[in-house]
């Protein structure tokens, strides 16, 4: 059987979904877009949920090159076995600039800029055996 | 209204020092700093006082005696010690006290901070999945700061390189030995563009400064440096800071441009007339940007200005004069009153090795951190 996946976290994107959506909060009078909708940046009666596009440009980026302190992260890698990870922010055209770990982890594949699309990764393994999948951003090919 | 003068500054080294609590390290420091103008602790009246790990400041007195004085405890993030200055400093302006003590001090484990999500409002998928790292958003935002400016990342490494070099002159520092341009730019990669040798870190120590009104300060000195101006200043909707999962479209000046702005017309000074410069640079990219944000020079002036020596001691914009926190680390508490340490000892004509030349008549504080707050100061002999 196979493993059953559950998001790192309810409310952070659509799921199950065939195409996954970060969920975020607009503000009615002003129009701001807050990321994530579960955090509450703005009253539930001043705003309306919306789902956010899954295209969009990135606007800065890094690579973590060592392992973070455990808490609060809770990847499954030792010191050994850690491997550099990508971290970005994407600018979602007329939405919000959202913040996301990368696919790659070669600043030679990055560039600001550069087109860049939603995608959902595995990140570990939970207690019960399910896989907790979270959100990251990927390079457009071509 | 009264001037409000800095009469007495003392510190404890700042590093690692095995066997000695914050705490007492901070309590050594008012000790200092009362020897420093010849008051004993019953003489002060009042202190604010603040410590991220180092635990509650106003247990300062359990070290000091029981004087019964008021002792607030001030907890504001990396402007913790520009906090409690700037409560120091209010409380002579209204001329509810003469004298008093501003300190700080902090004992860090070592390694990056680990952030707890929740404290800072934030759920915990975002430190579970990797992103909760101040060292990534520093390397984020001078990774676009560098792109938009057209900077190359030696810069960065041209910044750490004088931190050390200054950092050699100053026996209070952390860091005391040179660090090539090579070996800065070819350390671990800790989070792109910044080097492991580019990163200030968490470290230990404690800075007291005694404050007084002018009428009392000249009963005590005849050197007083006087506090032109304190400014304290938290974000805007839409400025880049830590710990952010989302950011606005549109970016806001960074809250140092208006810390910056508030400390310039307080004094009536601008910062063409700063003679000596202390800037928050808990990484490398830090100081260029708070470069321009502190109206030092424009946006994507920093690499000529460094390479032309503008910001040595020997420079035209002495900058960080003491190491900065690259060369001292950064004890969270203390860090700020730090700098107003080296000001004061600059403007006494009294910092040694590392002394600024031609007797510098002013000098500019600035400290910069989670979760987007500044706090200045300026300071005149």
């Amino acid at each position: 059987m196979a493993k059953q996946q559950v998001p790192v976290q309810e409310g952070l994107f659509t799921w199950p979904s065939d195409n996954p959506q970060l969920i975020a909060r607009r503000e009615k009078k002003t129009g701001r877009v807050y990321f994530p909708a579960i955090h509450n940046y703005v009253a539930d009666e001043d705003s309306e949920e919306v789902l956010l596009g899954t295209r969009g440009k990135l606007y800065t980026w890094t690579i973590q090159g060592f392992l973070p302190k455990n808490p609060p992260y809770k990847g499954p890698e030792t010191v050994e076995t850690f491997k550099p990870y990508g971290v970005g922010y994407i600018e979602l055209p007329g939405e919000v600039i959202v913040e996301s770990r990368l696919t790659t982890a070669d600043p030679k594949d990055l560039k600001i800029g550069m087109e860049m699309e939603m995608t959902i990764i595995p990140f570990r393994e939970d207690e019960k055996g399910n896989e907790v999948v979270t959100f990251a951003f990927a390079p457009v090919k071509g | 209204m009264t001037d409000v003068c800095i009469i007495g500054i003392g510190i404890h080294k700042f590093g690692r020092t095995d066997g000695m609590s914050g705490r007492q390290q901070g309590a050594f420091a008012v000790r200092e700093a009362l020897k420093d103008c010849g008051l004993e602790w019953p003489d002060i009246q009042f202190a604010f006082g603040g410590s991220a790990a180092g635990g509650n400041a106003d247990s300062l007195v359990n070290e000091l005696g029981l004087t019964g004085i008021q002792f607030v405890n001030v907890s504001n993030g990396c402007a913790t010690g520009g906090s409690a200055l700037l409560s120091a400093y209010s409380a002579i302006k209204a001329g509810q006290y003469d004298v008093g003590v501003a300190v700080g001090f902090d004992k860090h484990p070592r390694g990056a901070f680990n952030a707890d999500p929740k404290s800072s409002g934030l759920e915990t998928w975002y430190g579970e999945t990797g992103l909760m790292l101040t060292t990534q958003f520093f390397g984020m935002k001078i990774q676009k700061y560098l792109h938009d400016h057209d900077l190359s990342p030696e810069v960065l490494g041209l910044v750490a390189q004088k931190a050390f070099r200054n950092g050699k002159l100053n026996p209070n520092a952390w860091r005391r030995e040179e660090v090539d341009l090579g070996t800065i730019m070819n350390s671990e990669m800790l989070s792109d563009p910044l080097t492991k040798y580019m990163f200030c870190s968490p470290a230990e120590g404690g800075v007291a400064l005694i404050l007084a009104s002018e009428k009392v300060a000249r009963r005590y000195t005849n050197r007083p440096v006087f506090l032109r101006a304190v400014s304290m200043k938290t974000r805007h909707y839409g400025s880049f800071e830590v710990f952010s999962p989302y950011l606005a479209l549109q970016r806001a000046p960074a809250p140092t441009v208006f810390a910056s702005k508030a400390a310039y017309e307080m004094a009536g000074l601008g910062p063409e007339d700063m003679h000596v410069i202390q800037i928050q640079d808990t990484e490398s990219g830090a100081e260029i940007m708070h470069m321009a944000e502190n109206g030092f020079c424009k946006d994507g002036e920093q690499e000529k200005l460094l390479r032309e020596g503008a910001t040595e001691i020997t420079g035209r914009m002495p900058m960080n004069t003491d190491g900065g926190c690259i060369a001292n680390g950064e004890p969270i508490g203390a860090s700020g009153l730090r700098q107003v340490y080296e000001v004061v000892l600059q403007l006494r004509g009294e910092a040694g090795a590392r002394q600024v030349q031609n007797n510098p008549k002013s000098g500019y504080t600035h400290v910069y951190g989670a979760p987007g707050l500044s706090a200045c100061t300026i300071l005149q002999n």
